[in-house]
């Protein structure tokens, strides 16, 4: 039997460097917002994307690697192909090189939120075509009943290649010829293609909060199971919150309104349970997994209010296209998301043992850890009053005026976001050090 | 904890599954129509929306809401009585210290125009006619 490199910590590695440059990118864009020209070598219109779609590439990268990672580590499966993975990494790397280089060149794909031009689809969907055939070929080998989790991958895979057409489906002129239909089905298709990634974050989260707390019934348990079918209800009828001004049929909004957002009441509960089932040595073992785990179910508590005011039709009116959608957005990026992949980040470097060599920077990563949460709050904090302002604002002043008023909050969250990239730096630039140890010693079976 | 019987997770998954495309396919040809400005999709409109994605218009601004904060929503641009064509503009031609001047030729100015125009007539956004019932859902002009 021979062994190789595992190819896994390349995702990882390349996903914190994303998040690195996706973080710089926005505290530019920040800054531009009370600062008109700073740093006009990035226009906005170019930094945008930049932090948009940088930041998509670390959740995809971590959330894919920690996959690649798992499944032959711990569920014992060896992947059907490693020439496959090593092929996926390349072509999603390449991509993501040729999407940035697109951008500083000035070509855009011009769509709202994740945006490229409409060509680089195709080597996107071929990579995921080939990620997808790996994986099935590889878990469909598991005879026993399916964790969770390996359900929460295998449909987030499924939709999000679904999800990922209907969102390219605008080039046809059935879609683009009508406003209604064309943002209708946009965020029909957003909507469900964060929900696709969402399955594989919070599967990864119940992976290792099966791993940390040794306990495999969790995630064949039944709350287990509710919350995955929630999660894939929401995925398929909770989107049409972001459309309710958009005058398509009142039935459309009904169902949304209807179906909620449940799931993350769902996942805060299941790791609420988690965290008090686990034995204080348990805690300490795996310390800063289980923080960020913790830090994450803080997020979900504060971002499940949020959104459930939004998706009443009576506050959208007044939160929809204010500040207070950036702080969802980023609320459950940041603060949902993000705390559960550096969970996973630090639940590869640590392994098994019980030393790593990641321990000599604690000190370093702790800072990190408050200075990321206490920012994180004192950036969210601003947006959500940025986006009161602006809503108590939008009939009676013009937009100038508006801007002026809501100074002070955007002054507050452009700082605050520079809080938060200091933060991640302290944890992410010793978890990167930490990571070039973990690939020299780590190999896998072929 | 109690495991999830193995049929019921497979009956539960696939019933989502179907509903999903059903739902889908129900999106997708009915209750987005909107034939009230359906004609006003020229091909100058057209031009138009090619354009404003070309310059990535949305990365500071908002259709129906959606979009960048940067500056303000557009939806309304051409039909506001204070707002308007010449105002739209006058904003393109010369820029200001915070949208950059893209330099566009006469042609892309008119057809920025004439898309905004489209879209305009969709519906008032703002919304500053609207009533909310006590469940929570709200009752706009476009409703009726």
């Amino acid at each position: 039997m021979s062994r190789t490199k595992d190819t896994s910590f390349i995702f990882i590695l390349a996903g914190m460097i994303a998040l690195v440059l996706g973080l710089i990118f926005g505290s530019i864009g920040a800054f531009q917002m009370i600062i008109p020209n700073f740093l006009p070598e990035i226009p906005f219109f170019k930094a945008r994307p930049l932090h948009v779609s940088l930041v998509v590439a670390w959740i995809f990268l971590i959330a894919i690697g920690g996959i690649y990672h798992y499944v032959p580590k711990y569920l014992g499966l060896k992947w059907h192909s490693n020439k496959l993975i090593k092929i996926h990494l390349w072509i999603f790397f390449g991509t993501g090189i040729l999407i940035i280089l697109s951008y500083l060149n000035g070509k855009f794909g011009g769509r709202e939120y994740w945006e490229f031009p409409p060509i680089f689809a195709i080597p996107i969907l071929f990579s995921w075509l080939l990620f997808a055939y790996n994986f099935y070929k590889t878990i469909f080998r598991k005879k026993q009943s399916w964790p969770v989790y390996i359900w929460m991958w295998a449909s987030g895979i499924a939709f999000f290649f679904i999800t990922f057409l209907e969102a390219n489906s605008w080039i046809f002129d059935y879609i683009s010829g009508n406003i209604v239909r064309e943002i209708t089905i946009q965020w029909k298709a957003y909507g469900a293609l964060v929900g696709s990634w969402n399955l594989l974050v919070y599967g990864t989260a119940i992976f290792i909060m099966e791993r940390i707390g040794k306990n495999t019934k969790l995630a064949l348990s039944k709350t287990a199971f509710l919350l995955y079918f929630l999660g894939l209800t929401n995925l398929i009828f909770g989107w049409a919150h972001h459309t309710y001004v958009v005058p398509s049929a009142s039935w459309i909004r009904y169902v949304a309104y209807g179906v909620s957002m449940s799931e993350l009441l769902i996942l805060g509960k299941i790791i609420w349970d988690w965290k008090k089932s686990i034995s204080t040595a348990q805690k300490h073992f795996h310390l800063l997994p289980y923080r960020f785990l913790f830090a994450s179910d803080i997020w979900v508590f504060l971002n499940l209010i949020l959104a459930l005011l939004m998706s009443i039709p009576g506050i959208n009116i007044l939160s929809h296209g204010t500040h207070i959608t950036v702080a969802h957005a980023m609320g459950s990026t940041i603060g949902i998301n993000s705390m559960i992949l550096l969970s996973s980040v630090f639940y590869i470097l640590k392994g098994d043992h019980n030393q790593s060599r990641y321990l000599r920077f604690s000190k370093s990563v702790h800072s990190g850890f408050w200075l990321l949460n206490i920012s994180l709050a004192f950036f969210w904090l601003s947006l959500l009053m940025a986006g009161v302002g602006k809503a108590m604002s939008s009939s009676s002043m013009n937009f100038q005026e508006m801007m002026l008023k809501i100074e002070p909050y955007l002054t507050g969250f452009a700082y605050s976001g520079i809080g938060i990239l200091i933060g991640l730096l302290l944890i992410l630039i010793p978890a990167i050090i930490s990571l070039r140890y973990r690939y020299q010693d780590e190999r896998i079976s072929l | 904890m109690e495991p999830m019987n193995k049929v019921h997770k497979r009956w539960i998954f696939w019933s989502l599954i179907l509903s999903f495309f059903i739902y889908s396919f129900v999106v997708y040809t009915s209750g987005t129509e909107f034939p009230k400005n359906s004609k006003q999709f020229t091909s100058e409109a057209k031009l138009g929306k090619d354009t404003f994605q070309k310059y990535n218009c949305i990365s500071c601004h908002q259709i129906f809401g959606l979009g960048g904060y940067m500056g303000p929503d557009l939806t309304n641009v051409i039909s506001d009585e204070h707002r308007g064509e010449n105002y739209a503009k006058a904003f393109l031609l010369t820029g200001t210290e915070r949208m950059p001047n893209f330099q566009m030729s006469d042609t892309e100015l008119g057809a920025i125009i004439a898309y905004l125009k489209y879209i305009g007539n969709t519906v008032e956004y703002p919304v500053k006619n609207s009533t909310t019932t006590w469940y929570g859902t709200i009752e706009t002009k476009s409703d009726e």
